[in-house]
């Protein structure tokens, strides 16, 4: 198992996700890092990430856009708040439109992401703090599966 | 389109509603049974008045209704609106535990070409 907790918080509205990986944190570090390795993991399933810039210094950005099923291809940015290699990263990630450039009034995202060496490897704290509902249709739009979409559409159906 | 129903400004108003330390110490009580506002008010170090407009806040983003019984206004926190916002979190946890195995695969990849 590499995911070992998850907390959230629907109170604070945190999501608090710790992995381990057999790796040292440099190494974890790297998929961060690395557009080329950034991009094999960031986007949701079937929506496979290209990072088109990647500056991966204290107020660099990046951009990125995904590439999904049915050709739809949304558009994100980062900016990094502050680097610690390779112990800590926080970056703020919003929604750009499709010239690649953030939608302005629509307030980042902040994420902090933690590496701690732990006995056979690192271990990987990311929390992500929603702060309006203009994030949260981000991720949904960009994150979700159709069928993860239509399964909280169900739950809603049951509760009204 | 995504396809569940809680609206965008519904979000942000259980958002801003829950953005303040009373009211979530309210809405957790309220959860698990209803409370007339004065009972409320003789829990905080403050007035009547700034209880019932905390209250106010939860009632507009759903997360609390009002029942009056006599003379009293009873507060009753509201389960579906919790749970809905419960199930988004659950939406971004799957997407985090996508995200961490293919990190993993990555990892582990590099470890067997090392």
């Amino acid at each position: 198992m590499t995911v070992i907790s998850v907390m959230t918080s629907p109170e604070e509205l945190t999501l608090t996700i710790v992995a381990e990986f057999e790796a040292g944190a440099d190494q974890v570090w790297q998929v961060w890092e690395d557009p080329r390795k950034l991009e094999r993991w960031w986007g949701p399933p079937t929506f496979p990430a290209t990072f088109s810039r990647h500056d991966f210094v204290v107020d660099g950005e990046s951009r990125y856009h995904m590439t999904g099923p049915n050709g739809e291809t949304p558009h994100g940015w980062w900016r990094i708040i502050a680097i610690d290699k390779p112990r800590r990263l926080e970056f703020a990630h919003g929604l750009a439109d499709d010239s690649g450039e953030p939608v302005s009034g629509v307030p980042p995202m902040p994420s902090l992401v933690t590496f701690d060496a732990i006995d056979n490897g690192t271990r990987m704290t990311t929390v992500t703090n929603f702060t309006s509902a203009e994030q949260m249709e981000l991720m949904l739009a960009m994150g979700m599966k159709d069928g993860m979409r239509e399964a909280i559409g169900q739950i809603d159906e049951v509760l009204s | 389109m995504v396809a569940y129903k809680l609206s965008e400004h519904e979000v942000d108003q259980v958002f801003q509603a829950l953005a303040d330390s009373t009211r979530r110490d309210i809405f957790s009580r309220t959860i698990e049974s209803g409370c007339s506002i004065s009972t409320l008010a003789s829990q905080y170090d403050m007035s009547f008045a700034a209880v019932q407009k905390h209250v106010t806040v939860l009632e507009r983003a759903e997360l609390v209704t009002k029942t009056r019984r006599g003379r009293e206004q009873i507060v009753s926190g509201c389960v579906p609106t919790l749970l809905k916002v419960t199930a988004l979190l659950g939406a971004f946890e799957q997407l985090w535990r996508h995200r961490a195995s293919g990190i993993e695969k990555i990892l582990n990849e590099e470890g067997e070409g090392s």
